[in-house]
C-alpha cells in the first residue's frame, strides 16, 4: 500500500483524486468568494489498523479506510458545512453550493477572515510510520504484553491487549489562498487485565502512545511497564475498601490526573462558549480563577505527543497558549470563527474529528506547570484525605461549571501517610473555584502516557494532559462510606 | 441499492482465499440546522457510505471497512482483510451463523417516513420555533446554546458469501434545544429533545422548547447538600442510563471476557420483583427497531429480567458459541466487526405515579441529570455526579448540584422499591421513574 506518512499532502490528493491546489482555489473562488466572510475546503484520507489479542491469541485484526472532503462557508456567526466521502470535482462543487446557501441567506458582514499565518511545525516525522511496521512484529509485541501481565500475578485471569496504528493525511485550502497539509501518525497500546480471587473480580487498565513509531513501545521496556501496571491495578483493587463520601482534602498524583484541568477549566476556556456567554468563565478574563500557585497551559507543539498537531484542522499552526497565569485567567483557545467574532487571534485550536464535521475550538495538550514542593511533603501535609493517582474519564457542565472525574486507583491518606487502597469514586467540583483551593504544587510535572480522547458535541479528538502532584483542599469525593 | 457491489466484494473474498465472508453496506444522507438566539448558526449536509467486511480463513477471521467504494479501493480492502485473517489465530467458535437460521423475509417495521421531505428552510424554521418557545416561556431564560433540527435517511444491506442478501431503509427526524437560565449571576443550562422515525411523531417544537426552559429554570438556586444516605428517585431520563448499564453487563462480549457483574447470574435474582426489563426489536416505527440483526438473524422480544430474575443474556453468534449458548440475535455491526447491541430496551412500567413515588419519601434526592463515567462494569460499583431536586416531606423543594450518588448496581437494582407508571419510549432505551431505597449522596 501507499506509504502515507512519506507523502506530501498536496501531491497525495492530486495523484489520488485529481484534486489539485488550483482546483481547490477554483471551487473556493467561483462558489464562495465575495459571498462569505471566510471559507475553506478540508480533505482527509485516513487508514486505521486495529489488532487485538484475547486469551493469548489474536482475535481481532481489522483495517479501516475513510476519506472525504468538507467544504465550509462562514458568514457572520453562520456556518454552512457540507461533506462528501466521494472526493471529486463534481462533489466538491455540490458541497460548496450547499455550504454557500447559508452565506446567501445573510448579508456579508464585511469582517475580514483572520488569515492563518506562520509555518507549520514538524513535530512527528518518523523513521518508520505506524502502518509500515511489519504486522508480525506488532503481533509479537501483543503476545509479550499478554505474557507479562499474566506472569505478574496468578490472580490475573484475563488479559486483553490491543494496538492501534493510524495515519491521516489532511489538506486545508482557505479562502485567503493558504493551502497547507499534514501527515499525522498515531499509535496506542492498551492493556486490560482482569484479576479474580475469593469470588471477587476486578479490572485494571493501562496504556499509552502518541504520534510515535512502533519502537516507542520497546524503549525502556515501556510495553512491559504498561502490562505490569494493568495487572497491578487489577490485583490491588481486589483488596480495596469502600471509598469515603464527602468533602475532603485530595492529593492528585502527577500525569493523567491532569484530566482535572481538562474538565475543570479547559472546556470552559474554549472560545465558542465564551463568545456565546454560556461558559461559567465568560467575562472573567483578567480575573483570579485559581490559586497563585497555578499556571495552566495548552500546548499543541510538544513533539510526538498524542494531542500535538503541526497545523490545526483549519490550517493554523498550533501554539503554546497560557490559559491561567499565576491564578489569573489570561487566555482562551480559539478557532478562526470564534477568534474573528471575538476580535482575537486564532491559537491553532480549531479541530475536528474528521471531514464529516466542521471544526471548533478544542484542547491539544493541557497541563499545569510544576511548583516548588516535594511530592512526599505534599502527602505528609495531609491529616486525613484521599490520594488519587489513576483516573477514568471526566465530564463537565460548561455553563454551571460543575465537573467530575473518576478515580480508578486511589488511597486513603491518614496522618500524612498513604494507607488503604479504596474503590473507584467520582470526584466532583466547581470549575471556577476548584483551582482556587490548590494549596500545594509539586515540582514533578508529568505528562500523561498518551491515552486521552476528548468528546465535545459528538466529536472525538486525541488530547493530552499533564499535572504535577497537587493538593486541593475541599473537593467532594463520591464514595459510599458515610 | 448497491447489492451487486456488496455481493461482488464477498465473491472476491472467496475467490482470493477466504472460506466465508459477510458484509454490511450503509448509505446515509443527513441534514442538520442549528439556530441560536433566532439566527441560523450552522447548516450541515452530508452523504456517507460505508462498507464493512468480515472474512474467515477457516476458523480465523479479520475485518475491514472503507468509505471509498471505488473498484480499486474495494479490491484492496478485500485483499488486506483476507491477508489479515491469515495472521489471526484459529478460533473454534468463529464463523457465520448456520445459513439455515437466516431470515427468509424482512418484516416491515414501518421504519421509513414516506411523507415528503421538508426543505432546509422549513427545518430551520422548526428549530427557530423550538428555541423561541424556550426563550419566551420565562424571563429568566436569557441565553441559549441553540436549537437543532436534524433528519437522516439510511439504507442498510447485509449479505453473506452463501448468497444471502437483505436490506431495509430507515429515517429519523429530531429537534432539540439547550436554553440557559440566569439569576443573580448564576447560570444553569438544560436540554430537551424529541426524536422519532417519522416527523409526524416528533413533538411540537414549542412543547420541546418549553420543557427545556422549565428544566433549566428549575435548576436556578442549586446548592450542595450534606453527605447522607437517603432514598434516591431517578427521573425517566437518568433511570434509562441505569438500564443501559444492566444491558452492558448482560452482553456477550463482557461475559466471555469475565468483565461483567452479571457473570454466572442467569436464573438468579438480580433486582427487586418490581423490575422487568425487555428488549423488543419489532416495535413498529421504534427508534431501536430492526428487522434482522447484524448477522441476518431474525429479531424479536427478549426478556432480560422478569420480576427481578435474570432470564436472558444478549448474545451474538460468537459470544453464544463461546458461552455454550444460543445467539439471542443481538448482533450489531461496528466498524471492526460484530458486537452486541440492544434494540428498544425498556424497563416496564409499574403502577405508581411519579408524584406518589416522591410523596412516599421523607428526605431524599430526585435526580434529573448524571455526569461522568463512574460505572465499573466488572464489579457494578457506581459513583456519578448528579443534579436534581431535594425531596423533603414528600415534596420537591430546592435544586441540588455538585453532589455524587454512589452504590453498587446489583444492590441498587435489588433496592428498587417502586417503579413509576410513566414509561415513554423517547429513545432507544427508556425507563419510567425509579425509586431506589438507599444510596449515598456525597456533598459537603
Amino acid at each position: 500500500m501507499t506509504e502515507l506518512a512519506r507523502t506530501r499532502p498536496e501531491s497525495f490528493f492530486a495523484d489520488r483524486f485529481n484534486v489539485t491546489g488550483g482546483l481547490l482555489e477554483r471551487v473556493l473562488g467561483s462558489n464562495l468568494l465575495g459571498r462569505a466572510d471566510d471559507a475553506d475546503i478540508y480533505l482527509e484520507y485516513r487508514v486505521n489498523e486495529e489488532l487485538q489479542l484475547e486469551e493469548g491469541t489474536v482475535k481481532k485484526a481489522s483495517r479501516h479506510v475513510s476519506q472525504g472532503a468538507g467544504v465550509r462557508a462562514l458568514s457572520g456567526t453562520r456556518t454552512g458545512y457540507a461533506h462528501t466521502d466521494d472526493i471529486s470535482l463534481q462533489n466538491l462543487e455540490e458541497a460548496a453550493r450547499q455550504a454557500r446557501a447559508i452565506a446567501d441567506r445573510a448579508g456579508v458582514s464585511g469582517a475580514v477572515a483572520v488569515p492563518s499565518r506562520g509555518r507549520p511545525h514538524d513535530l512527528y516525522a518518523l523513521a518508520e510510520p505506524p502502518l509500515v511496521t511489519d504486522l508480525a512484529k506488532k503481533l509479537d509485541l501483543l503476545r509479550k504484553v499478554d505474557g507479562a501481565a499474566r506472569a505478574a500475578d496468578p490472580r490475573v485471569k484475563q488479559v486483553i491487549a490491543s494496538l492501534t496504528s493510524e495515519e491521516v493525511v489532511t489538506l486545508v485550502a482557505t479562502a485567503s489562498g493558504w493551502t497547507v497539509g499534514d501527515v499525522r501518525p498515531l499509535m496506542r497500546l492498551n492493556v486490560t487485565a482482569i484479576a479474580e480471587a475469593g469470588g471477587k473480580r476486578e479490572i485494571g487498565a493501562y496504556g499509552g502512545g502518541g504520534r510515535v513509531a512502533f519502537d516507542f513501545f520497546l524503549e525502556d521496556g515501556r510495553w512491559r511497564r504498561f502490562a505490569l501496571e494493568a495487572a497491578r491495578q487489577a490485583v490491588l483493587k481486589l483488596g480495596a475498601v469502600n471509598a469515603p463520601a464527602g468533602t475532603m482534602t485530595v492529593v492528585l498524583g502527577p500525569g493523567w490526573p491532569g484530566i482535572l484541568l481538562h474538565e475543570a477549566v479547559g472546556h470552559g476556556l474554549e472560545g465558542d462558549f465564551n463568545r456565546k456567554g454560556t461558559s461559567a468563565f465568560a467575562g472573567r478574563m483578567g480575573q483570579k480563577v485559581a490559586s497563585e500557585l497555578v499556571t495552566v497551559i495548552d500546548d499543541g507543539t510538544i513533539p510526538n505527543r498524542r494531542g500535538s498537531l503541526n497545523v490545526d484542522d483549519e490550517g493554523t499552526p498550533t501554539g503554546r497558549t497560557v490559559l491561567i497565569e499565576k491564578g489569573v485567567l489570561v487566555g482562551y483557545m480559539q478557532d478562526r470563527l470564534n477568534a474573528r467574532l471575538m476580535g482575537m487571534a486564532p491559537t491553532g485550536n480549531g479541530r475536528r474529528e474528521s471531514y464529516a464535521y466542521p471544526p471548533m475550538p478544542r484542547m491539544t495538550n493541557t497541563f499545569m506547570l510544576g511548583g516548588e514542593d516535594e511530592p512526599e511533603q505534599i502527602i505528609k501535609s495531609v491529616k486525613r484525605g484521599l490520594y488519587a493517582v489513576t483516573f477514568g474519564g471526566g465530564q463537565v457542565d460548561i455553563t454551571s461549571g460543575k465537573f467530575v472525574f473518576s478515580a480508578s486507583e486511589a488511597y486513603l491518606i491518614e496522618d500524612g501517610r498513604v494507607t488503604a487502597p479504596v474503590k473507584g469514586a467520582t470526584l466532583i467540583g466547581n470549575g471556577p473555584d476548584a483551582l482556587t483551593r490548590v494549596a500545594r504544587v509539586g515540582r514533578d510535572l508529568k505528562l500523561d502516557e498518551g491515552v486521552g480522547t476528548c468528546g465535545k458535541e459528538g466529536q472525538s479528538v486525541p488530547v493530552g494532559v499533564g499535572l504535577p502532584t497537587i493538593r486541593i483542599d475541599e473537593l467532594t469525593v463520591g464514595g459510599t462510606a458515610v | 441499492m448497491n447489492t451487486d457491489l456488496l455481493i461482488g466484494v464477498l465473491k472476491r473474498a472467496v475467490a482470493t482465499g477466504a472460506t466465508a465472508a459477510d458484509g454490511y453496506l450503509i448509505e446515509e444522507s443527513a441534514f442538520g440546522a442549528t439556530v441560536r438566539l433566532g439566527e441560523v448558526e450552522t447548516v450541515t449536509h452530508s452523504r456517507d457510505q460505508r462498507l464493512s467486511l468480515r472474512v474467515f480463513a477457516g476458523r480465523a477471521s479479520a475485518g475491514a471497512s472503507t468509505s471509498d467504494l471505488s473498484r480499486e479501493s474495494l479490491e484492496r480492502v478485500v485483499d488486506e482483510a483476507t491477508s489479515l485473517a491469515k495472521v489471526t489465530a484459529e478460533d473454534p467458535f468463529a464463523g457465520l451463523p448456520d445459513p439455515e437460521e437466516l431470515i427468509t423475509g424482512v418484516p416491515d417495521l414501518d421504519l421509513a417516513d414516506a411523507s415528503p421531505a421538508l426543505s432546509p428552510e422549513e427545518k430551520i424554521e422548526l428549530a427557530r420555533r423550538c428555541e423561541a418557545a424556550a426563550l419566551e416561556s420565562d424571563p429568566r431564560i436569557t441565553n441559549s446554546e441553540g436549537a437543532e433540527c436534524h433528519d437522516r435517511r439510511a439504507r442498510y444491506l447485509y449479505a453473506t458469501s452463501h448468497g444471502f442478501a437483505r436490506g431495509y431503509a430507515t429515517t429519523s427526524f429530531g429537534i432539540s434545544v439547550a436554553p440557559v437560565a440566569t439569576r443573580n449571576g448564576e447560570m444553569q443550562r438544560d436540554y430537551w429533545y424529541s426524536n422519532a422515525r417519522k416527523r409526524s411523531r416528533v413533538e411540537d417544537p414549542a412543547t420541546v422548547g418549553r420543557t427545556a426552559a422549565t428544566r433549566a429554570v428549575r435548576r436556578l438556586g442549586a446548592r450542595k447538600v450534606r453527605t447522607v444516605a437517603v432514598p434516591v428517585v431517578f427521573d425517566p431520563e437518568t433511570a434509562a442510563s441505569l438500564v443501559r448499564s444492566i444491558a452492558g453487563a448482560a452482553s456477550g462480549p463482557s461475559l466471555y471476557r469475565r468483565a461483567s457483574f452479571l457473570l454466572d447470574r442467569l436464573g438468579t435474582k438480580i433486582a427487586s420483583p418490581a423490575v422487568t426489563i425487555v428488549d423488543d426489536a419489532l416495535i413498529p416505527a421504534g427508534l431501536g427497531s430492526r428487522p434482522f440483526d447484524g448477522e441476518g438473524l431474525s429479531t424479536g422480544r427478549t426478556v432480560l429480567a422478569r420480576e427481578g430474575v435474570l432470564e436472558s443474556y444478549l448474545l451474538d453468534t460468537y459470544s453464544a458459541r463461546k458461552l455454550g449458548m444460543q445467539s439471542t440475535h443481538h448482533a450489531a455491526r461496528d466498524g471492526s466487526g460484530v458486537t452486541v447491541s440492544t434494540s428498544n430496551l425498556m424497563l416496564l412500567p409499574g403502577r405508581a405515579t411519579p408524584s406518589e413515588l416522591i410523596g412516599s419519601i421523607k428526605r431524599g434526592l430526585y435526580v434529573t441529570e448524571l455526569i461522568g463515567f463512574g460505572v465499573n462494569n466488572v464489579t457494578g460499583d457506581y459513583s456519578r455526579g448528579a443534579a436534581g431536586l431535594w425531596i423533603e416531606d414528600g415534596e420537591l423543594t430546592y435544586p441540588v448540584e455538585e453532589v455524587t450518588v454512589a452504590g453498587n448496581l446489583l444492590e441498587m437494582f435489588q433496592a428498587i422499591d417502586a417503579v413509576g407508571d410513566d414509561l415513554v419510549l423517547r429513545d432507544r432505551t427508556a425507563a419510567p421513574t425509579l425509586m431506589i431505597g438507599r444510596m449515598v449522596v456525597a456533598g459537603s
